[in-house]
């Protein structure tokens, strides 16, 4: 018999098929990051502000450009999407709402809200 | 470190396609995994027409169907063919389930069987199930008492306990959902997975054992338990309708609720 060869490991993130809520949870994660990332654009905006009108304009003006609209829009969702999801983990954490149906349907909830409050954000501001 | 792509010698291939008779009437095509540990070649998804006219009605069906008829090769684990052995553990069109208790109607379109995922293969849709027993033998599966017995009697247990392991005792350890789980992916070597965990909770739960304490100390550990974070992968597997989820979160609430403040 000739000698064995080394065991394949089967397909994975390849073949799973994604979820709502494994797919929440990976969003999750990923607003977290990106929250990280945003508070060090809040604190570039802090330093402008303290620098005077003149620079606070320049922050301004580059948050007025379709780039900056965008990086501003995907900010206040990531904020609360990932809020929202943070108090339905907590909630998670108590024992409750982990049957199947409820996670589910917390989970759209999670996002449908966490949509409609980045648009009334974006209402208030501009 | 989580790796999420296939090593080398993972990537799959194409393979062979095996025609249905010309007079089948209800052909249906299911794309199976293979991989033969004496060629030396990598994996490949073999595809195979069956005649579902010739073939009972369950994914099991087909595949001995396609042993049977078609590809005397093809290996897979099998056994009692009505979800309480567990040995069928696969990975059906994207999801983990039992493929005897799996309807072949319950899909559309050609059905991709795959071993379950991120384990080592043995061969075909065989996985190395070593590690998740090692595991479940390190959560010690048994009773432990430190009181001797009744003289008389068993250790008897009121019904209310006895309902507390309801939705736990009916576990077959496939690893349907240990093999879902992401964190279980990346994190084998160290973290339980849901299936473990979930007989770790039913022996927290059992009002007759007395080793409760011992038990969470060997869970208190930011991997064996704390890797979970939720995804429920594990819940929406489970051929059983069990909840390895909530089990874990039990377990969870039991290790923060022995703390001092």
């Amino acid at each position: 018999m000739t000698q064995r060869n080394a065991r394949p490991m089967s397909p994975h993130l390849q073949v799973y098929k994604p979820q709502i809520t494994s797919v929440l949870s990976i969003v999750h994660r990923i607003t977290g990051l990106l929250l990280t990332a945003f508070a060090v654009g809040w604190a570039i905006w802090l330093v402008c502000l303290n620098r005077g009108p003149h620079a606070l304009q320049i922050f301004q003006d580059l948050l007025n450009t379709i780039p900056g609209m965008l990086v501003a829009l995907l900010a206040g969702w990531a904020l609360f999407y990932h809020l929202l999801n943070g108090i339905r983990h907590l909630i998670w954490d108590t024992g409750r709402w982990l049957e199947l149906e409820t996670a589910r349907r917390a989970g759209w909830a999670v996002l449908i809200l966490s949509l409609l409050l980045t648009a009334l954000a974006w209402r208030f501001w501009s | 470190m989580a790796e999420f792509t296939l090593p080398k010698n993972s990537r799959i291939k194409k393979g062979k396609h095996f025609s249905a008779a010309a007079d089948a009437k209800r052909v249906r095509t299911f794309q199976v995994y293979r991989w033969d540990p004496d060629t030396g070649e990598n994996p490949r998804i073999d595809r195979y027409e069956v005649d579902l006219e010739q073939c009972g009605p369950m994914i099991l069906d087909a595949i001995i169907y396609i042993k049977n008829h078609i590809d005397p090769t093809l290996t897979f684990r099998r056994s009692c063919r009505e979800g309480i052995c567990g040995s069928c553990a696969m990975n059906i069109g994207g999801t983990n389930t039992l493929a005897c208790t799996k309807a072949i109607a319950d899909f559309k379109g050609d059905i991709k069987i795959y071993p379950l995922p991120h384990m080592q293969v043995v061969k075909d849709l065989i996985p190395d199930m070593t590690n998740f027993y090692a595991q479940h033998a390190a959560i010690k599966p048994w009773i432990q008492t430190e009181s001797p017995p009744p003289p008389d009697k068993e250790r008897l247990q009121s019904p209310k306990d006895r309902e507390k392991l309801d939705g736990l005792y009916e576990c077959i350890m496939c690893a349907c959902c240990s093999a879902s789980c992401p964190s279980y992916w990346w994190n084998s070597d160290r973290y339980l997975g849901p299936a473990i965990l979930l007989q770790a909770y039913r022996w927290l739960a059992d009002s007759r054992d007395e080793a409760k304490g011992e038990r969470l100390d060997e869970l208190e550990d930011p991997f064996r338990v704390y890797r979970c974070h939720t995804i429920m992968n594990c819940t929406s597997a489970c051929p059983k309708g069990l909840n390895p989820a909530k089990a874990i979160a039990e377990i969870k609430k039991e290790l923060v609720g022995r703390r001092s403040l």
